[in-house]
């Protein structure tokens, strides 16, 4: 008989691991050791309320306000408590400045430790073996592929994060940017941009 | 071109429903003192490094698998949830799933 998917007999069976991850919740709640509505809180969270505007909205303001920038690259986990960002597993926040003379570049080799409350969950590529180890070994070639060629007077420096300190890179401020407001530069700050594949946007306009 | 750079295409946050769960679980039994964040680190790098062997593990499936395979096994160990356990209420909830008109939510029997 063919099989006719307007009328499916049971519901659709989800693959194996997302079983394996149901049976451990059901476990757990059994034993009163997980709130099921803590795990959703969770991943609203993360899926809808932190990503990379956060971060954006920080290295804007360290765009404008010089002193605010110092206080940021100093030591910036006082800094952002104070805007509310803090390390829910206890890590240390550190950002680094591109320059003329460097740019940065961040990683995690062991596994994917990142800025979750400035960036999110980290995509796909962040987490994949290839980024992990060609980005130490390459990085140039890798930010190639990125589509970002550095002046040849410009160092790379790669950054690679750990369990207890995660890196956010402070891209340099486009030129023709006079005069914008905090709002219209943090549209500039990409993702990418803060883990150092990328490079801030220009204004529309200019090149 | 760029077309087939990583970056280039707009992703998920999480590319399955079960990863999002896995992740949340850890984070959770994390937040309520289970384990410290890096001996987590230290546990999922291993296994990532384990799996890595074989092959290049993938930023989707390849790293949530590592990732569930080590959040049972600190758990196996723990005594909290026992491998045993853990394969039957799994068969429980496939049970549930086949036994369920399409449409119902879906729950364990008896449970």
């Amino acid at each position: 008989m063919p099989h006719d998917h307007s009328d499916h007999p049971h519901a659709l069976l989800p693959p194996d691991p997302a079983l394996r991850v149901k049976a451990l919740e059901t476990i757990l709640t059994r034993k009163g050791l997980i709130d099921p509505a803590a795990l959703d809180e969770i991943i609203d969270t993360y899926q809808n309320k932190i990503g990379p505007q956060n971060g954006a909205r920080v290295l804007a303001r360290a765009w404008c306000d010089p002193a605010f920038k110092e206080a940021l690259l100093a030591d910036a986990d006082p800094v952002l408590a104070q805007l509310g960002y803090y390390g829910r597993q206890g890590e240390h926040m550190v950002v680094v400045e591109n320059t003329p003379q460097q740019h940065n570049m961040v990683v995690c080799t062991l596994c994917s430790c990142y800025p979750w409350p400035l960036l999110g969950i980290p995509p796909g590529w962040y987490k994949s073996d290839a980024y992990r180890a060609r980005a130490v070994r390459e990085p140039r070639a890798v930010l190639a592929d990125f589509g970002v060629s550095l002046p040849e007077g410009t160092r790379v420096r790669v950054w690679d994060s750990t369990a207890e300190v995660r890196y956010l890179v402070l891209p340099m401020r486009p030129d023709g940017t006079d005069g914008f407001s905090e709002d219209q530069l943090a549209e500039l700050v990409t993702r990418d941009s803060m883990v150092g594949t990328g490079l801030a946007k220009t204004p529309e306009g200019t090149t | 071109m760029n077309d087939c750079m990583p970056h280039s295409a707009p992703e998920p946050i999480f590319e399955q429903p079960w990863h999002a769960q896995a992740f949340a679980l850890t984070v959770h039994l994390n937040e309520s003192g289970r384990f410290t964040w890096p001996q987590w680190v230290e546990r999922f790098s291993a296994t990532l490094a384990r799996h890595g062997i074989s092959k290049d593990l993938n930023g989707g499936d390849d790293y949530f698998t590592a990732w569930l395979e080590t959040l049972e096994a600190i758990l196996a160990e723990a005594g909290t949830a026992a491998p045993e356990e853990v394969e039957s209420t799994r068969q429980d909830w496939e049970k549930a799933y086949l036994e369920t008109p399409h449409g119902d939510p879906v729950r364990l029997g008896g449970g």
